[in-house]
């Protein structure tokens, strides 16, 4: 007990410091970046400001009511799961002797990019009443396996396809921590679980929240996932709008509903990750992390991590090389998309780059010059992240038709898009990560007569570079399969992998969809595999 | 420092790649599969040819429409720039841009996207010697739109547990409780939503609760779309589904003739056998019209109209072009007799379907 205390008092330090007035040069930037993100709402606004009374009806009956509960159920439940499992494989793959863990870190990341609209049809695919697995099991007499629509299927299927949201969160503050509170708690006669829980744990409450809280609003955005498992989120509900009556005004009453469930859920979060301190306080060297020895835990280690790149990555790559393989019997030709691979490629580097800018003066702001007004700057950037796709793509045409019409449908166009559909994922990232560096090193920088841009050129950022690689990292991967964006904003004719695959899904051409999901795959694997040998290198 | 470095290095490399991109980008564009419209086409027909540049909203898939399009400048000598998208994101698109839309054509996947923008008044007349080529029952009252190509609603059965004697003669058969557990829709699909309001015309509001009601006893399930469904007939997951009749067709190329699931016409001429269509309309602000109007010419021209009978197993629109011999054809099927343009109170089935939670 003692030993823990002591352990802790470590990492927490003095509050209730008044924070320091931020330079312009900080606070400026990060105030445009969320003033940008402010256009979906806007729109919103102004689309809404015409909604009649039968919308409001709409609105208010008990069916929408029941299924924005559903939502929100959804939307706890595949955050607590995805917490355990990214939590559980992250201290596996960073702290332990797993064997291939090199490997692993990468393997695990990549079912990040596997589209949900593809995911959803590879599950359908397998594990059907009448799918993959049945089909296998008929000779045993298995007619009809039991439904996997509706909740459970959607709530397995983002869970799969966005647990490594927590993974990467939680990896980077893993890799970053300071040993010496987990040591003192180990010498002082504390074991390895009850350090884990109550040492390193603790530790990470800002990691995990910052990975839930993507994994949170990501399932209240998705569209694919949940249409195809059958489950009526409240997405779906704003997609049957525009679908069936071309009502934006319903629609955007709809999303604004939405925003209100974001609200409250960024609420929760920024109350989930408290205002301790993460950083060391104390003098000391930096000292490679300590490696704990799995034993014979290694076999059910590994059995974890094996089962869940099976289901997440093994899966859609093997349903998808069947349906290609199943295409060409029947006569298809191989078409392969270099195009739009590169263009998916660049695109993607493009925005990440961007984003990865943008978050930087945001994350600075909110953990540095901590105030109501930093705070809000943070939680804004959060919002495009939580709407679906099509409300920011429709925002965006909005404005970007009215007020830069010369950008308009260009590449730059396209790339703001994508800025303020993800930037809390580079946001969130680099502020897990800034919290662990204590704020005396840009001090003592300051002190010796250092700028405060030079001060973060050469020592907040890249002292960051861990959390803001692992941002990068989250953003290009979710760039490369974003779609209703990408449909409507893009320069004409600029085809990426993710259109390829839509274009031919939507008409149910799955053997030549095979092609660009496969390449989206094997695409987004290159930057991860980078980024998996500059951790080994950096450690 | 190091990081700064990486950054710009990462820059540099990226905007090279644009170059790259950018610079082949053209080469790189994927070539029509197979048998394209140019190979199978005559000129019969074909307009004159005319110059200019055009951009066109497809809401029509690349894979199903691309081919043809690829085909227009050679053909024609109109440039035709195509951002290819979801026919109502794209309408919705279109309305937000209103005026200053880049769009010359909108060319729908179904005729209600066309008809919301009809609406908003963002479409201008078609010349007569467009809508001439098409029968009026598929086109618009005002003459601002036009079908291109029809696909009927029908019944996709699974063979393996059924066969067409054991289908009811008419979709109310459907409401029988034996159907129950057996049955999928896609109800937020359009056509499905044009099949409802064809139902409230032709028979009353009345007539089309009761027939929602029956389905909806049957536990029916749902489906997102006209694929997603009838792949669930064929594996079985449902015996039967009401959707486009087309969609087979593409089924059967990719997965081969062991594909479990065929169409089944409804033989009394109720609205089960409805015909809906694909069509085109030209903006107001088209800044080419005669460029625009060559465009919709030319998907009504011989050689189009054969590449949708052929190429997408549609039904043309032009009488004289021949359909595919798998597909029943126009003279056969027992179609109700609906004008297309009575089916914009949309509201009213939308408003029907909410009602009884199927929305």
């Amino acid at each position: 007990m003692e030993a823990v205390r002591l352990a802790l008092a470590i990492t927490r330090r003095d509050r209730g410091a008044r924070p320091p007035r931020p330079p312009t040069l900080i606070l400026a930037p990060a105030v445009l970046v969320a003033a940008a993100m402010l256009l979906p709402i806007a729109y919103l606004v102004v689309r809404t400001a015409g909604a009649g009374e039968d919308a409001i009806h709409l609105l208010l009956r008990g069916r929408t009511l029941q299924v924005l509960a559903n939502t929100a159920l959804l939307a706890l439940t595949v955050t607590a799961a995805t917490s355990v499992l990214g939590v559980a494989l992250a201290w596996l793959t960073v702290r332990t002797d797993l064997p291939l863990r090199r490997l692993w870190s990468v393997l695990l990341v990549l079912p990040l990019v596997v589209p949900s609209y593809v995911g959803g049809f590879v599950l359908v695919a397998a594990f059907g009443p009448r799918g993959m697995l049945q089909q296998v099991l008929a000779p045993l007499g298995v007619e009809r396996l039991p439904d996997i629509y509706g909740f459970p299927g959607a709530m397995v299927a983002l869970t799969l396809f966005s647990y490594p949201y927590v993974l990467l969160s939680v990896r980077g503050a893993l890799a970053g921590m300071d040993p010496s509170p987990e040591e003192a708690a180990r010498s002082l006669g504390c074991d390895l679980r009850s350090t884990l829980l109550r040492v390193v744990l603790p530790q990470l409450r800002p990691a995990i929240a910052a990975g839930a809280l993507l994994v949170a609003l990501y399932t209240l955005s998705d569209f694919g996932a949940v249409s195809l498992l059958q489950f009526e989120s409240f997405t779906y509900q704003i997609y049957i709008q525009y679908q069936g009556s071309f009502d934006r005004t319903l629609a955007a009453l709809f999303a604004l509903v939405l925003v209100c469930l974001t609200v409250a859920v960024l609420y929760a979060e920024g109350r989930a990750r408290g205002r301790a301190k993460y950083y060391r306080s104390t003098v000391g060297s930096i000292r490679p992390l300590p490696i704990v020895p799995l034993g014979r835990w290694r076999w059910p280690a590994l059995a974890s991590c094996g089962l869940t790149v099976m289901a997440a990555l093994a899966l859609p790559i093997f349903v998808l090389a069947f349906w290609l393989v199943q295409g060409m019997t029947a006569g298809q030709p191989l078409q392969l998309v270099w195009g739009p691979a590169l263009n998916s490629a660049y695109a993607s580097s493009v925005a990440t780059v961007v984003i990865v800018a943008a978050a930087i003066p945001v994350a600075i702001l909110a953990v540095r010059y901590q105030s109501p007004l930093s705070a809000l700057v943070e939680r804004t950037t959060y919002i495009g992240f939580a709407l679906p796709g099509i409300v920011v793509a429709l925002a965006l045409v909005f404005f970007g038709v009215r007020y830069a019409t010369p950008l308009y449908q260009t590449l730059a166009m396209l790339i703001f898009a994508y800025v303020v559909r993800f930037l809390p994922q580079a946001v969130g990232a680099a502020r897990a990560s800034l919290l662990q560096v204590s704020p005396r090193m840009e001090e003592a920088a300051r002190s010796l007569g250092s700028s405060v841009p030079g001060t973060m050129a050469r020592i907040t950022i890249p002292l960051l570079r861990r959390g803001l690689l692992a941002g990068a990292g989250l953003v290009f991967l979710t760039v490369m399969k974003e779609l209703p964006a990408t449909l409507i904003l893009s320069p004409i004719g600029f085809e990426t992998l993710a259109t390829s695959i839509w274009s031919t899904t939507g008409e149910g051409l799955f053997a030549r969809a095979a092609v660009p999901a496969l390449l989206l795959i094997l695409v987004s694997f290159i930057p991860m595999a980078f980024m998996a040998m500059d951790d080994q290198s950096g450690q | 420092m190091n990081l700064g470095r990486r950054i710009s290095v990462i820059v540099a490399g990226a905007s090279l790649v644009g170059l790259l991109v950018t610079s082949c980008a053209p080469a790189a564009a994927p070539q029509p599969a197979g048998k394209t419209a140019g190979t199978s086409q005559t000129t019969t027909g074909a307009p004159a040819k005319s110059s200019g540049v055009i951009t066109v909203y497809s809401g029509r898939a690349k894979g199903l429409v691309g081919p043809l399009l690829d085909q227009v400048a050679k053909d024609i000598g109109v440039e035709v720039r195509v951002r290819y998208g979801d026919t109502a994101q794209l309408a919705a698109a279109i309305l937000e841009e209103g005026n200053r839309t880049p769009a010359d054509v909108f060319f729908a996947q179904d005729a209600g996207a066309l008809g919301a923008l009809s609406k908003a008044g963002q479409l201008t007349k078609l010349p007569d010697n467009i809508l001439n080529r098409v029968d009026k029952k598929f086109q618009s009252v005002k003459g601002e739109w036009v079908g291109v190509s029809g696909r009927a609603r029908v019944v996709a059965y699974n063979t393996q547990t059924l066969k067409e004697a054991d289908l009811p003669e008419s979709i109310w058969g459907f409401t029988d409780p034996k159907w129950k557990g057996r049955i999928g829709w896609p109800p937020t699909n359009g056509s499905f939503q044009a099949f409802v309001t064809a139902m409230r015309v032709l028979e009353g509001e009345a007539k089309a609760r009761e027939w929602l009601k029956g389905i909806q006893a049957n536990s029916p399930k749902v489906y997102r779309d006209n694929t997603t469904a009838i792949q669930a007939v064929a594996s079985g997951e449902v015996q039967v589904a009401f959707i486009n009749h087309y969609y087979l067709f593409g089924q059967l190329k990719e997965k081969g003739e062991y594909f479990a699931a065929r169409n089944y016409y409804p033989k009394k001429g109720d609205v089960g056998a409805l015909m809906n269509v694909a069509g085109a309309g030209i903006l107001s602000t088209a800044k080419d019209k005669k460029a625009a109007e060559a465009f919709v010419e030319y998907l009504l021209s011989d050689g189009a109209q054969r590449y949708f009978a052929e190429q997408t197993y549609e039904y043309p629109m032009v009488q004289w072009i021949p359909t595919d011999p798998r597909i029943l054809p126009l003279s056969q099927i027992q179609a109700p007799n609906i004008d297309l343009t009575n089916l914009d109170d949309l509201n009213g089935t939308l408003k029907l379907m909410q009602e009884l939670g199927i929305l």
